[in-house]
């Protein structure tokens, strides 16, 4: 329904635009928007330039041109074999915490927001008062309580607890809360408890089925939420093993302020972290639906 | 039946809990927890005790001394006047430049609006500390593109801007989609009046699109002063590049150092008490002029 409704609604756009003045190219609209473009495309690029330079033509040579003696194969070789390949190892984990992550927080957002939408129960405004004071609270000042009691158990400085810290996703639950009552209509599962169907099969196989593309963009949101994460992680583990990207680029950066050479590790690094999520969002753009989160539904 | 009615019932008596148990846990282990934790620290301190040699140290109730000290923090108020400077920029200029974007890619007429969407949105998938080190490099005189021999990105003055910028480049594609987004949902009509007057396309935009869209660019000022009040990985990934960027430039970083560098999680803990409860009432005063706004465009309807 929601996407027959904007199907139609971007259809008779472009119908009234095409049909409208043709003739020429708004020149400044373009421009700016070509500007825009190429401020976001010019530092990607830049860092697409450096990585092609050894260590020491990095300082030495001009920084427009790329070099192509062999700067970048050499880059990655020592790239893979720093802290013996410690950096493929960081983006595995990366990868890892994302989506794990992002499907267990999509997942628990998807129970509780469908719940909070369709049953009355005890508690529930309660409930959703405290995930709304959670969507304001910014979850980074927890990450030093929660570092403390999770040492206190043994599991700091563990995969569960770069997870686990995340999948309480306030902000997850609110937009699925409003996905699942703008979606799930009480009609339909009135009919199926008519039919017999117990509250558990109407939840799974109609109230998720419907609010599908919602939960892609949860989903989605989270994973980029956890993929970003920094603080969490580096307040949490201390192994080089366990480490995101974001944390072991910038632990080879620290490192980087008393032996230059790693700069251009650095940079390299940058680059193939920055090329797989790319990769990523090219390629789910159409699942990727930005008008739901705001939650503003058509 | 009746037995069949019966169970149905208690059932849906029993699954809406089910379903929400499993973020309840969540959050009493995550978030609750870490946060009275988090007070309990806060009213404690460690006192050394005893001579040279033989000195223990224990952790003893301390009242309200973590707060006085905290409130008393020149280093806390000057790294939170930081941050206001940094999001004073931020602020206006990401939500400015995501409307402006979003205008544009709805001109009639205007081209690459594909490739130019993309591009001004990747940097959205881009982590801040990954998003600082391309940054950061360009500032670097030695490795500059931009002319870092010229200018000290990292001036006194000078590193608010760099810093902002950053914040700025990784926040404007997402703000600008979600704006563009809420455009594309208005029904085309409403312009043909007035083209139809001889209004032009800059006046369509300015009288018409932008208050029709006001409820999103709320939204998206709520987002970015959100993540203003969370700054952390720019400044703290410019650090070891520049020496402009103290160890405790933005309150987190304050929180961060008094934790881990300076083994003091007491004061930390007050510390980030006092912090969350002021992020908290400025997110809440933001949230509630959002309301406010989208209230508004729903009663001009």
């Amino acid at each position: 329904m929601m996407t027959a409704v904007t199907a139609a609604g971007s259809i008779g756009r472009t119908g009234a635009s095409r049909s409208g003045r043709r003739r020429r190219v708004a020149l400044l609209p373009t421009v700016a928007l070509v500007v825009g473009a190429l401020y976001c495309i010019v530092p990607t690029l830049w860092i697409l330039i450096a990585s092609t330079k050894s260590p020491a033509e990095l300082f030495s040579t001009e920084t427009y041109l790329p070099s192509f003696s062999g700067g970048l194969a050499g880059n990655v070789r020592d790239l893979s074999s720093y802290g013996g390949g410690v950096y493929w190892h960081w983006m595995l984990n990366s990868f890892l915490y994302a989506t794990i992550g992002g499907l267990a927080a999509s997942t628990v957002s998807a129970c509780a927001g469908y719940a909070i939408a369709k049953y009355a129960f005890r508690g529930r405004k309660l409930l959703f008062n405290a995930i709304l004071a959670g969507v304001l609270l910014p979850q980074i000042v927890l990450a030093i309580p929660q570092y403390l009691l999770l040492s206190k158990v043994g599991l700091n400085d563990s995969y569960a607890s770069i997870i686990l810290p995340q999948l309480f996703n306030p902000y997850g639950i609110y937009l699925c809360r409003i996905y699942a009552a703008a979606s799930v209509p009480d009609s339909v599962l009135e009919a199926g408890r008519m039919d017999g169907a117990s509250e558990f099969r109407l939840f799974r196989s109609v109230g998720l089925r419907l609010m599908g593309p919602g939960l892609v963009t949860v989903f989605l949101l989270q994973f980029i939420v956890i993929w970003n994460n920094f603080l969490l992680p580096f307040v949490m583990v201390t192994s080089d093993d366990k480490f995101p990207l974001t944390v072991g680029l910038y632990s080879m950066l620290r490192h980087g302020a008393d032996e230059a050479a790693l700069y251009s590790l650095v940079i390299t690094g940058t680059l193939l972290s920055v090329i797989p999520v790319i990769a990523l969002f090219l390629s789910l753009q159409r699942y990727w639906r930005i008008d739901l989160v705001t939650g503003a539904l058509k | 039946m009746v037995t069949t009615a019966a169970t149905s019932r208690r059932r849906s008596h029993r699954l809406p809990y089910l379903l929400v148990l499993p973020a309840v846990l969540l959050f009493l282990l995550f978030v609750l927890a870490p946060g009275v934790y988090a007070l309990v620290l806060s009213f404690q301190a460690r006192k050394v005790t005893g001579g040279l040699l033989g000195s223990t140290s224990k952790v003893v109730y301390a009242g309200l001394d973590n707060y006085r000290s905290v409130l008393g923090d020149s280093a806390l108020w000057t790294s939170t006047l930081r941050m206001v400077a940094v999001g004073a920029i931020v602020i206006p200029v990401t939500v400015g430049l995501a409307l402006l974007f979003a205008l544009l890619l709805d001109t009639p007429r205007a081209r690459l609006v594909r490739f130019s969407r993309l591009s001004i949105f990747l940097p959205y998938a881009v982590p801040g500390v990954i998003a600082t080190l391309l940054w950061g490099f360009m500032y670097l005189p030695a490795t500059s593109p931009i002319g870092g021999h010229y200018v000290d990105f990292f001036g006194s003055t000078q590193v608010f801007f760099s810093v902002a910028n950053i914040c700025v480049w990784g926040g404007v594609g997402f703000n600008m989609v979600v704006i563009f987004t809420a455009l594309r949902a208005l029904p085309p009509e409403i312009y043909e009046a007035a083209r139809i007057d001889g209004a032009s396309e800059t006046q369509i935009a300015l009288r018409i699109k932008v208050p029709m869209v006001l409820p999103a660019v709320a939204m998206c000022t709520l987002f970015t002063v959100l993540a203003a009040l969370q700054l952390f990985n720019e400044p703290n990934t410019l650090k070891p590049l520049s020496n402009a960027i103290s160890s405790d430039w933005v309150p987190l970083m304050k929180i961060y150092t008094d934790a881990f560098v300076n083994a003091d999680i007491y004061h930390a803990a007050a510390t980030s008490i006092v912090f969350a409860a002021g992020v908290l009432i400025v997110s809440f005063a933001a949230a509630r002029m959002v309301q406010s706004r989208a209230d508004l465009a729903g009663k001009g309807e």
